[in-house]
């Protein structure tokens, strides 16, 4: 939980389920992949952006996961037929994910521009202990460091966490703390949020109506995250609540901390999903040995479909929905894309389905789609929305950023139809909208200034 | 209009939309190293130097003008490899994107980008409040900035399908006029605030621009008459 030091606007949350849930989130990561869908042809086709083994995929129920076995003989039958769908629904997945990232990141920087809150600093978060209000330069950049790895090692010390108890199957532990996490999210934060909306509104709403309010937004976005739910309704419930993370981060992390932080943690995403002994690989792995589908993190699926229609356990359905969760600090994305798999897994369940398998072939065609981890949304939000709070070229830096982290995204996208595995998000994009967010703001400022005041255009 | 432009034509395809911010993305990168070679030169100059100023202003507009025109080709460079990958992955052996419709695109993010950057603080400042040339600068300072804006997007966008076809059939005189077109826009923006010496001829160039970019897309007279007329 975050504990707000000095911040008068909100009450003291119990620390432990928050943190962890946050921290935990450690997306796995799913690489279920390739190996299996190995359909795909691996043309480095600029626009192949199907991933295909999704382990992580929630639909996945504890039957259908999709490793190996089932899946050869699928493949060559369907890989030609992947090839050519790779095409066409490459650059739609790039889509999918460009609108809701857009999104969210529209509503942080509408937010920051408004609401006044978010750019007030009241107090750090427990994790960044050390302030930065120190005199000299060398003591912040110190102090911001310290902040850093104090983040980090937090971070580092859920996912661990969240693997052992994955590891030694306390489901039931997992699934409790991400349902008590997202419920403070969804109601906590909110209410908070819409304080500070009406207040920089000077709009008047009374305690009962804000109450029924927040409550049916509450339980609705419970039921929709959790359980089932029309799939736009749930993608617009995550992209909310990470717009709510990104905020909270916003305004909570002292300034030179949140830059050494986003670049910390895009470097620790590198390292978990792609070291052997990273713990996010590990959590794949031991997923992939049972057979089981990869304990949900926070992920945006763009095509969820799946679990509505089958029958399966809750389980599967709650896969999504946890998601969310995590993506609390951690992002890692790990993109998948699912299609594959659900063509696996719709063999899979071919038993029990709730319409003709036929069918739910071509549903799978249609709605195969990418995911991204929660926690990328958020972090990139926070990137962008940092951005807009703090840059003093205003809207230039934001829009810089905003282009940046697109195109870090398609490019992530291009190498996880070269690579077909999970891979982290979070680099390349936080890189480019690093690197553009500081020339911009020192560079490309003064030289727009100038030119506007004398109003030439180049 | 440019923005309308973006809704009507490329956000159907999901192809156009990514070619579209990888244009933006390659005027933001020119732009980035335009400001950095004149934010070098600026500090390695004397600041009390009014004319030395000016002076450096003028070569850093010339200079990212022509940077800018190069990553126009290097982008064109990166499009052709892409259709070549798009081609090899397609079903049917065509791409599903031509090539005048990634210049069409790209043109239009180039465009777009630097309308935004031009015109975005100045619309975020208007929404507050002030007088506008309450200091003797022109009252106009607005809508020039809105007209001026608006026909340097149209323009990227010409620019990007005559340089794409020049690079294509290899008419480097095409490239060429291209590139002193752009020249020649900035360089009448200097002229502001006299702003019939700016607007006017730079409209004059959109216009040719326009009819050229039209008859290299394959239009003609006909073409355009039946289209007035609704004819079939």
């Amino acid at each position: 939980m975050i504990t707000f030091m000095n911040n008068s606007d909100s009450e003291e949350e119990p620390c432990n389920e928050r943190t962890s849930l946050m921290s935990a989130e450690s997306p796995p990561v799913p690489s279920y992949q390739d190996g299996l869908q190995a359909s795909e042809a691996g043309e480095a086709q600029a626009h192949r952006k199907r991933r295909a083994g999704s382990s992580r995929n929630p639909n996945n129920v504890a039957g259908g996961e999709t490793s190996g076995s089932g899946v050869p003989v699928r493949e060559s039958a369907l890989e030609n037929e992947e090839e050519e769908l790779t095409l066409k629904y490459g650059a739609k997945h790039v889509i999918m994910l460009f609108v809701p990232v857009t999104l969210c990141m529209i509503v942080v920087v509408a937010t920051i521009k408004s609401v006044r809150f978010y750019t007030e600093k009241n107090g750090q978060l427990i994790y960044t202990p050390f302030s930065e209000d120190t005199p000299s330069v060398g003591q912040r950049l110190l102090n911001s460091v310290l902040n850093t790895i104090v983040m980090i090692s937090v971070i580092i010390v859920m996912t661990v966490f969240l693997v052992l108890l994955y590891k030694y199957r306390c489901y039931k532990f997992i699934h409790g703390w991400l349902i008590l996490s997202s419920l403070m999210l969804l109601f906590l934060f909110t209410y908070i949020y819409l304080g500070e909306v009406l207040k920089t509104y000077n709009v008047a709403m009374d305690y009962p109506t804000l109450f029924i309010v927040i409550w049916n937004f509450g339980a609705v976005g419970m039921i929709c995250i959790h359980w089932k739910g029309p799939l736009q309704l749930q993608q617009a419930y995550l992209i909310m609540i990470s717009a709510l993370m990104a905020l909270v981060f916003i305004k909570y992390l002292p300034e030179w901390s949140a830059w050494v932080i986003l670049g910390a943690i895009s470097i620790y995403d590198l390292m978990a999903v792609l070291c052997p002994k990273g713990p996010l690989r590990m959590l794949v792995e031991t997923a992939q040995e049972r057979n089981e589908p990869i304990f949900p993190a926070l992920i945006y699926s763009s095509a969820m479909m799946w679990t509505v229609g089958m029958a399966k356990p809750d389980t599967a359905a709650r896969g999504p929905s946890q998601q969310m969760w995590d993506a609390g600090e951690d992002g890692r994305e790990h993109l998948r894309s699912p299609s594959h798999a659900e063509s696996q897994m719709s063999e899979a369940r071919s038993p029990v389905p709730t319409r003709p398998v036929t069918s739910l072939e071509e549903l799978e065609e249609e709605e195969r789609g990418v995911k991204l981890g929660l926690g990328d949304f958020i972090f990139y939000s926070v990137l962008v929305g940092k951005a807009a709070a703090t840059a003093s070229g205003d809207w230039n830096t934001t829009l810089a950023c905003f282009v940046a982290i697109l195109i870090g995204l398609c490019l992530t996208l291009l190498l996880l139809a070269v690579f077909k595995k999970a891979l982290p998000a979070l680099p390349i994009s936080i890189t480019f909208g690093l690197i553009f967010y500081f020339s911009t703001d020192n560079l490309v400022r003064p030289f727009m200034d100038t030119l506007a005041s004398h109003q030439l255009y180049i | 209009p440019a923005f309308g432009l973006f809704i009507f034509t490329i956000a159907r395809d999901p192809l156009r939309i990514i070619i579209l911010i990888a244009g933006a993305f390659f005027w933001l990168v020119s732009l980035l190293l335009s400001s950095l070679i004149w934010f070098i030169a600026v500090k390695a100059s004397n600041p009390q130097d009014e004319r030395l100023q000016k002076g450096l202003l003028i070569f850093g507009v010339m200079f990212s003008v022509l940077l800018q025109e190069a990553f126009r080709f290097l982008y064109y460079k990166l499009l052709r490899k892409a259709i070549e990958g798009l081609v090899a992955l397609s079903e049917d052996g065509c791409s599903p994107i031509s090539i005048q419709q990634m210049a069409y695109v790209a043109g239009v993010g180039f465009g777009l980008m630097s309308g935004a950057f031009s015109m975005i603080n100045l619309l975020a400042d208007a929404l507050g409040p002030g007088t506008v040339g309450i200091h003797g600068d022109s009252q106009l300072y607005f809508l020039t900035s809105a007209f001026m804006t608006m026909v340097l997007i149209f323009l990227h966008t010409f620019w990007g399908i005559l340089f794409f076809h020049g690079c294509e059939h290899r008419r480097w005189w095409e490239i060429a006029a291209v590139v002193t077109m752009h020249l020649t826009v900035s360089g009448l923006s200097f002229c502001n605030p006299l702003y019939v010496g700016s607007l006017v001829p730079s409209y004059l160039l959109m216009a040719a621009a326009a009819a050229w970019a039209y008859l290299l897309s394959g239009g003609s007279a006909q073409n355009l008459r039946r289209f007035l007329l609704c004819k079939c």
